[in-house]
C-alpha cells in the first residue's frame, strides 16, 4: 500500500468502528465489539514482541491481569499487613489513577522479565513467561487478603472521564464504553507503529532476523529487548485496567493460560509483524465466538476454531495480512515486470 | 612512533578442550589493508570472533586504538570502531536492502522511545539524513538500484555485497572482513577488491581474511600468515611470497600467488 493511502485507510477504519454506536445502537453488539477490543489491544501489544522481536511470550495474560489487579486494586484502595507489624494502606483513588498504576506496574513487572529472560532466549524464554503467567495466579489466589483469592475483587468502579463542561463523567452506557476502548485501541495502534517505524523498531527486528549480525553493527540486544518488553507489557497492562473497569469483578483467573492463547491466535492468523495483523485476527477471534453461539455449541466451535487454525498455518503460514499485502504487491510487480526487465536490457 | 590501531598480543583461545589459537600476536596501523591467512582451520575465524567480541579469549590482550577492549560486548566493541563482516553471508533477510543499510546506520543515530513516540523535530531530521547515507552507501556498493528488494531475493554475489557494506555503513575506523570473495566468480572478485580499495580511499582500515590468493597479494599492504594457532610470518606481500616456512606450510611447495597468474 502506498504512504499516502495505508494511513487515509487506517483512518476511515477507525472513523467506521467509531460510528458504529450510531449505525447499530444494539447494546449486545457493542458489548461483543468491547470485550473484542479489550483483546485486540492486547494483541497488538503481544505483536510487539512476538512479530517484531520474534520473542513468543506465553505468559502475556501475565501483564493483562497485572493491570487489572492494580487498576481494581488502585480504585478499590487496600489495607494489608507487610510483616514486622507494618501495614501497607491506600485508600480508593479516582479511576484514571488506577488505569496508570495499571500501565506502571505491567511496564515494571515487563522490564523485571525481559532484564531476566532475555539473558535464555528462545525455548527457555517461553517457559519462564508461561511460569511467570503461574506464579502470578498462585499469588492471586493464595493471598487473600489482598486480592479476596478465588472470592474474586467484586464492586470495581466504573470507568470515568473528565468531559469538558460535565465535569468527571461515569461511562456507564455500552457506547461510552466502546468508545473508549475504541481510544485506547488507536492509542496502542500509533504508539507501537512509531516504534515500528523508528531506529528502535529497525533493531527490533534486526534482533529478529539476525542477531548476530545485529549486534556487530552495534545494536544493543537487551536493551533493545527490555525496551519492547516494557512497551509490550505496559500497553497490556492498560488492557488489562479496561477489562477490570468494563467487567468490573476480576478474579484470578485473568491469568489463565487460555488468554494468553487468545491473543497468540489473533496475532499469528492476522500475521505477526504486521501493524493490522492483531487488529484483523482480533476482530476474526473476538466475533467470531458470539456469532457462532447460536448456530452452533461451544463444543464444536473450539472444534471449528481448531479446524480453522491448522487450515490458516497451512495455507497462509504467514498470517491473512500478508497474504493480503502479498497479493497487492505481486499484481503490481507483474504489472512493472516488463519495464524493469527492459531497462535491465538496456543496462 | 604512534600507537597501532589494533594490536593483539599472545592470544590465546580455547574452544571446548581444543586450542584453535595458540598464541597469536599481530597488530594493524591506521590505514593499512591487512590480511590474514592461513590454511584451514588455522583460527582465523576464531582470531577474528576473539577480537571482535564474539569468543573471549583465555589469555592475551586486544587492544584497539590503545584501549584493551577484552570483555567487552560485540555491540560495545563496534560502537568503538571496529565493525566485522561474516563468513556466511550475513543479511537481514526479510528486510528491503534499503532498511538492511538503514538498521547498518543504527550507530549514528541518537534517537530513543520518547522521539519515537512523539516524531520529534530532531529524530526527523535525524531520520531524513540517515535515510540519505543509507542511499549513499547502496550507491556507494552498486546496490542502489536494488534497494526496494527484499534482501535474500538479491543474487549471491549481490548479497555478499551487501554484507560488506552492512559493516562498512557506520564509517568504522577499522573493518574486518571474513572472506569478503568466497564464492565469488573473477569479475566479482575484482570488484569486491576495488570497493576494499575505495574503502581504505575512504579512510578505513582494513583487516581481512581471505583464500584468494592473488587477491591478498594484490590489496594488502601487510600479510599476516596463521598456522595451526601460531603466527609464521608477518611482513609485506612480496617477503611473504618468498617465505620459505610460509611456501611449506600453506602450499606444499608451489610459490605463493603462482598459480593465480592467469586469472
Amino acid at each position: 500500500m502506498s504512504a499516502v493511502l495505508a494511513p487515509l485507510l487506517g483512518w476511515s477504519f477507525a472513523a467506521a468502528m467509531a460510528s458504529v454506536p450510531f449505525l447499530f445502537p444494539d447494546p449486545y453488539l457493542l458489548a461483543v465489539l468491547t470485550s473484542a477490543g479489550i483483546f485486540i489491544i492486547g494483541a497488538i501489544s503481544l505483536n510487539l514482541l512476538l512479530g517484531y522481536t520474534g520473542q513468543l511470550s506465553l505468559g502475556h495474560a501475565a501483564f493483562f491481569g497485572l493491570g487489572a489487579y492494580a487498576s481494581a486494586l488502585a480504585t478499590l484502595g487496600f489495607d494489608i499487613a507487610i510483616g514486622f507489624g507494618l501495614r501497607l494502606r491506600l485508600d480508593p483513588q479516582p479511576v484514571w489513577v488506577g488505569f496508570l498504576s495499571a500501565v506502571v506496574v505491567a511496564g515494571l513487572f515487563g522490564w523485571l522479565l525481559g532484564r531476566l529472560a532475555f539473558r535464555v532466549r528462545g525455548a527457555y524464554f517461553v517457559i519462564i513467561t508461561i511460569c511467570f503467567a503461574q506464579v502470578l495466579r498462585m499469588v492471586s489466589l493464595n493471598w487473600v487478603e489482598l486480592t479476596q483469592g478465588p472470592m474474586a475483587l467484586t464492586g470495581i468502579p466504573p470507568f470515568a472521564l473528565w468531559l469538558p463542561g460535565q465535569g468527571v463523567v461515569e461511562l456507564t452506557s455500552k457506547p461510552q464504553t466502546y468508545w473508549l476502548v475504541l481510544g485506547v485501541a488507536v492509542l496502542a495502534f500509533l504508539i507501537v507503529r512509531q516504534i515500528v517505524r523508528s531506529r528502535i523498531g529497525r533493531a527490533l527486528v534486526a534482533l529478529r532476523e539476525n542477531e548476530t549480525l545485529a549486534r556487530s553493527v552495534g545494536i544493543r540486544v537487551t536493551h533493545y529487548l527490555v525496551i519492547a518488553t516494557v512497551v509490550s507489557a505496559g500497553i497490556a497492562g492498560a488492557a488489562g485496567s479496561l477489562f477490570a473497569h468494563y467487567v468490573r469483578i476480576i478474579d484470578p483467573d485473568v491469568f489463565l493460560f487460555i488468554y494468553t492463547v487468545t491473543m497468540v491466535i489473533m496475532v499469528v492468523t492476522g500475521g505477526k509483524g504486521t501493524l493490522w495483523g492483531p487488529v484483523v485476527g482480533g476482530l476474526i477471534f473476538g466475533l467470531l465466538p458470539d456469532m457462532l453461539r447460536g448456530a452452533a455449541r461451544p463444543e464444536a466451535q473450539w472444534i471449528a476454531y481448531g479446524l480453522a487454525m491448522i487450515l490458516l498455518v497451512m495455507f497462509l503460514p504467514r498470517g491473512i495480512v500478508p497474504a493480503f499485502t502479498g497479493l497487492l504487491a505481486g499484481r503490481r510487480a507483474r504489472v512493472v515486470l516488463p519495464a524493469a526487465a527492459a531497462r535491465e536490457a538496456a543496462e | 612512533m604512534t600507537v597501532p590501531l589494533l594490536q593483539v598480543e599472545h592470544v590465546m583461545v580455547q574452544i571446548g578442550g581444543l586450542v584453535a589459537v595458540s598464541d597469536l600476536s599481530f597488530m594493524v596501523n591506521e590505514g593499512e589493508v591487512v590480511s590474514l591467512i592461513g590454511p584451514n582451520g588455522a583460527g582465523k575465524t576464531t582470531a577474528f570472533n576473539a577480537i571482535t567480541g564474539y569468543m573471549r579469549p583465555r589469555r592475551g590482550a586486544v587492544r584497539f586504538a590503545g584501549r584493551d577492549i577484552i570483555g567487552l560486548s560485540p555491540e560495545r566493541i563496534a560502537a568503538l570502531g571496529l565493525v566485522r563482516s561474516f563468513q556466511r553471508t550475513s543479511i537481514f533477510g526479510a528486510c528491503t536492502v534499503f532498511d538492511n543499510a538503514l538498521t547498518a546506520l543504527h550507530l549514528r543515530g541518537r534517537s530513543g522511545l520518547l522521539g519515537a513516540f512523539l516524531a520529534l523535530p530532531g529524530t526527523r531530521r535525524e531520520e531524513a539524513l540517515l535515510r540519505g547515507e543509507a542511499m549513499a552507501m547502496l550507491d556507494f556498493v552498486g546496490l542502489a538500484a536494488r534497494a526496494g528488494l527484499r534482501a535474500d531475493s538479491l543474487a549471491y554475489g549481490e548479497q555478499r555485497r551487501l554484507g560488506i557494506a552492512l559493516a562498512a555503513a557506520a564509517t568504522p575506523r577499522l573493518l574486518l572482513l571474513d572472506e569478503p570473495a568466497a564464492g565469488l566468480n573473477p569479475s566479482e572478485t575484482a570488484e569486491c577488491m576495488a570497493l576494499i580499495r575505495q574503502l581504505r580511499d575512504r579512510g578505513t582500515t582494513v583487516l581481512l581474511v581471505e583464500h584468494d590468493m592473488a587477491m591478498v597479494m594484490r590489496i594488502s599492504d601487510r600479510v599476516v600468515v596463521l598456522n595451526q594457532g601460531r603466527i609464521i610470518a608477518d611482513g609485506p606481500p612480496e617477503t611473504i611470497r618468498q617465505d620459505p616456512e610460509v611456501i611449506r606450510a600453506y602450499l606444499g611447495g608451489a610459490p605463493l600467488g603462482g598459480h593465480h597468474a592467469a586469472a
